[in-house]
């Protein structure tokens, strides 16, 4: 191997009483792609954070190319060569493309910006990526979030940057953007950038990256290259544990015919949807970001209102009512965005848990903050999500631990047929494990559920039927026996 | 030691904020006397009416996500209304409901105005700020509306020789008050007001009517500001189209001093009065303390800003 461009030698650091990392070490070649790996709480962003700048550790040596490598803070970071690529786009919206990737580093004179040496470079960043073609000069808004994305790596570029950190840069991103972006990394590679890679996707990770570091509870657990290990290998390593069977088998029967949507259209983004979920079903959709599958779910729970088609709820034609009415028939939402629409960050726990049924816990429009309390303490304990009590604020949880909320709503209702938008986005695979066992276990128990998820390994693994949504149109319903990932992804993508 | 000092801030942090004011009053000797007898409480719980009972309604509202920027000509309006009202011979009951009524109406356009055409409330409520100020103006003629006598008057005077009765207003006030306090905390109603501002699209999501709630959060809120009104024209006696300019942002001060947040879905009853209280003692403190005008409304622009940091403390960081 070639001397280390990024060498970690017993990094820890620790917050009060609670020791985040303990005696790391991390080593990246020169132009190599290195997987960071671990559940959520392992001490990633921690890490992270020490890496550019953001805290100082408390022991422990960093090199960087063989010099001693000790940011004062993110800038200096940035200016000895290690750039941040953050989960979330930090654009300036209403700025243009050129002004963002030059944002903090404008060619100017005196203070006046020198426009034709700006687009020069800014131009150059977007080359080196492979997206010479952008706009230089609309409004950054106006881009899709992979397109942002690209964006801000164009602006981490100008840096010049030896290393390249990217946190969940895939978190966001539909299954092609994910592969365009695959290409913009081995450009950066080809170009000799170094890059920390950090993903809950493992399978990502396998494919993108040289080597790996797995980190659990603060340390480091595992090192090595990518082709030696497998998929079951790494998430042992990450959780502790084998995961003999990530996806729960437990039998179950289907009954009769509980929801029915026919011919249901929201135009632009469905068409013509007709799909009947059994008690007892798990129905998966698969599809592309943007082919409707949301916005199916939402059409049939009344967020939407449908321009035409109808639905029916065990049997009864429900016309297109609202989110109101459909709990009161049995249905339940979860929302794939948990932080806007899904949860209520500044409330506590009993009050998200119990938001759809206030009126059951009292008479005459009074709450009876007891028998409330109680309920929600009733979720907590059997999800054991990790909280001081059901009065403390949702959004002081864990991405996992949020979830977990969202779904206790759903439970505590209790909701007959569930609607569940990607219910393990952001979380960690502990969780994960958690959540399929549920959604297994709620099936057995005669529930039916209509899950909709991107990462087509969970579908497989859970789901009894599968549809496939291509650009507002469900294509193609068949018993999972008859699906492959790969078939999947052809009739996701419209090559059959 | 900071988590520590956070959990007393969260606990009692405006209450504090009372404290540490009121004994800064009682510091100087030649004001100190009258300062803390009790017929000056008195005179600054009757000062505080007005801006309370319209804080219990910007409660509602800020909780909900939402700003009222109209009160002030609410105020002037039902308040002229009513002297006309007294004008023609009807009886305090009637008026003040008749005021309550206007109130109510006014908070009606506000809300559906806000939930119909989705429109921000803060542009709404200050096109409602001219609207409601120039309907008052046209109403009284662009003068005073003078009547002879209404046992309205009494309701807020604190010139009552034998001692230790409050004005009605006073009590008034404090009933509300509880009303509303328990209506935010331990009814439906309210945990639906407190999902709506925090998450609007999680409160939609979950079933609850969002449209209707708005409606009916500026509609109660009307209320209470109507009420204001009467007291208003309690303590004037006469109906002036030209009162209560900027009286909003005094109330909305007070509410945040109190702990809520302009984000929606954080705010206590008990905080915004405890925020109007602290207001009303800087002023009468001052006043006794021979402070120019100008002086306190410098100080109580600190105040407003010191709260709200300290809030933003206690929540980590997080406003």
């Amino acid at each position: 191997m070639s001397p280390a461009r990024l060498r970690l030698d017993g990094i820890s650091k620790s917050f009060g009483a609670t020791q985040a990392l303990r005696s790391v070490s991390l080593e990246v070649a020169p132009a190599e792609v290195h997987a960071l790996i671990g559940e959520n709480g392992a001490g990633k962003s921690t890490l992270l954070k020490i890496l550019s700048g953001a805290h100082p550790s408390d022991s422990g040596a960093m090199e960087l190319d063989g010099r001693p490598y000790r940011p004062a803070g993110p800038l200096d970071a940035r200016e000895r060569g290690v750039a941040m690529i953050y989960q979330e786009v930090n654009l300036a919206p209403h700025l243009s493309v050129r002004e963002n990737i030059l944002l903090g580093l404008e060619s100017a004179t005196l203070g006046w910006i020198d426009a034709e040496a700006s687009r020069r470079r800014a131009r150059g960043a977007l080359d080196a990526l492979g997206y010479g073609h952008f706009p230089l000069e609309r409004e950054a808004g106006a881009f899709s979030i992979a397109e942002q994305q690209v964006i801000e790596i164009a602006r981490a570029l100008l840096a010049q940057p030896r290393v390249l950190i990217m946190d969940e840069p895939t978190s966001s991103l539909t299954q092609s953007d994910t592969e365009k972006l695959f290409g913009v990394i081995g450009r950066l590679r080809a170009q000799g950038v170094s890059i920390i890679y950090v993903s809950h996707f493992l399978e990502e990770c396998r494919r993108t990256c040289d080597r790996y570091t797995v980190l659990k509870d603060g340390e480091t657990v595992g090192a090595g290259e990518m082709k030696d290990a497998g998929l079951d290998a790494l998430v042992a390593l990450m959780t502790g544990r084998p995961v003999a069977d990530l996806y729960p088998r437990i039998s179950r029967r289907l009954g009769p015919v509980v929801l029915e949507a026919r011919a249901l259209s929201c135009p632009p983004r469905l068409k013509a949807a007709t799909l009947s979920v059994r008690e007892g079903e798990i129905l998966g959709l698969a599809g592309l970001v943007g082919a409707g599958r949301t916005d199916f779910l939402r059409t049939v729970f009344g967020l939407d209102q449908a321009a035409a088609g109808d639905v029916a709820v065990f049997g009864r034609p429900a016309g297109h009512e609202t989110p109101r009415r459909r709990w009161g028939e049995g249905v339940g939402f979860l929302s794939e965005n948990r932080k806007e629409e899904g949860l209520m960050l500044n409330q506590p726990i009993q009050d998200n848990i119990t938001l759809t049924k206030l009126e059951a816990f009292g008479r005459m429009g009074w709450i009876r903050g007891r028998r409330q309390a109680a309920a929600a303490r009733r979720w907590t304990d059997e999800l054991a999500v990790k909280c001081r009590g059901v009065g403390q604020n949702v959004g002081e949880l864990s991405g996992g631990n949020q979830q977990r909320i969202a779904f206790a709503r759903l439970l505590e209702h209790p909701a007959r047929i569930l609607l569940l938008d990607e219910p393990t986005r952001g979380i960690d695979v502990g969780s994960k494990a958690q959540i399929y066992e549920l959604i297994g276990r709620l099936a057995a128990s005669g529930k039916s559920v209509v899950l909709v998820s991107s990462y087509l390994p969970e579908l497989l693994g859970l789901c009894d039927t599968i549809g496939v949504m291509r650009r507002g149109e469900l294509v193609a319903v068949r018993p999972r026996g008859e699906w492959s990932e790969s078939e999947l992804l052809r009739s996701a993508v419209g090559d059959e | 030691m900071i988590p520590a000092l956070r959990r007393i801030l969260g606990k009692a942090g405006p209450f504090i904020g009372l404290v540490l004011v009121i004994g800064l009053f009682a510091i100087p000797e030649e004001t100190r006397v009258h300062f803390l007898s009790y017929h000056n409480f008195k005179i600054i719980l009757t000062q505080t009416v007005i801006v309370s009972i319209g804080a219990l309604g910007m409660t509602l509202i800020i909780v909900s996500g939402a700003i009222d920027l109209s009160v002030g000509s609410t105020v002037a309006l039902t308040g002229v209304i009513a002297a006309l009202l007294i004008v023609r011979g009807w009886g305090p009951a009637a008026t003040t409901l008749a005021a309550i009524g206007v109130g109510a109406l006014i908070g009606l356009l506000n809300g559906s105005a806000v939930a119909g055409l989705r429109m921000p409330s803060f542009i709404i409520t200050l096109g409602m700020l001219g609207i409601g100020r120039g309907t008052a103006k046209w109403l009284a003629d662009n003068q005073t509306v003078s009547y002879e006598s209404s046992p309205i008057n009494r309701w807020m005077t604190t010139a009552n020789p034998s001692g230790a009765a409050l004005p009605a207003g006073v009590w008034v006030a404090v009933a509300l008050a509880v009303a509303t306090s328990l209506l935010l905390r331990k009814t439906v109603f309210g945990r639906h007001v407190f999902a709506l501002g925090s998450n609007e699209a999680a409160a939609r999501l979950c079933g609850v009517p969002t449209v209707r709630l708005k409606i009916v959060v500026f509609a109660l809120a009307g209320c209470f500001f109507g009420l204001s009104g009467v007291f208003q024209l309690s303590r004037l006696r006469l109906g002036d189209p030209t009162v209560a300019v900027g009286l909003e942002l005094d109330i909305i001060a007070a509410v945040i001093i109190g702990g809520a947040s302009l984000n929606g879905g954080a705010g206590t009853v008990l905080g915004s009065i405890i925020g109007a209280l602290i207001m009303s003692v800087l002023r009468n403190g001052s006043q006794q303390m021979g402070w120019p005008n100008y002086f306190q409304e410098i100080i109580i622009g600190l105040v407003i800003i010191v709260a709200v940091f300290l809030d933003r403390f206690r929540r980590g960081g997080r406003a």
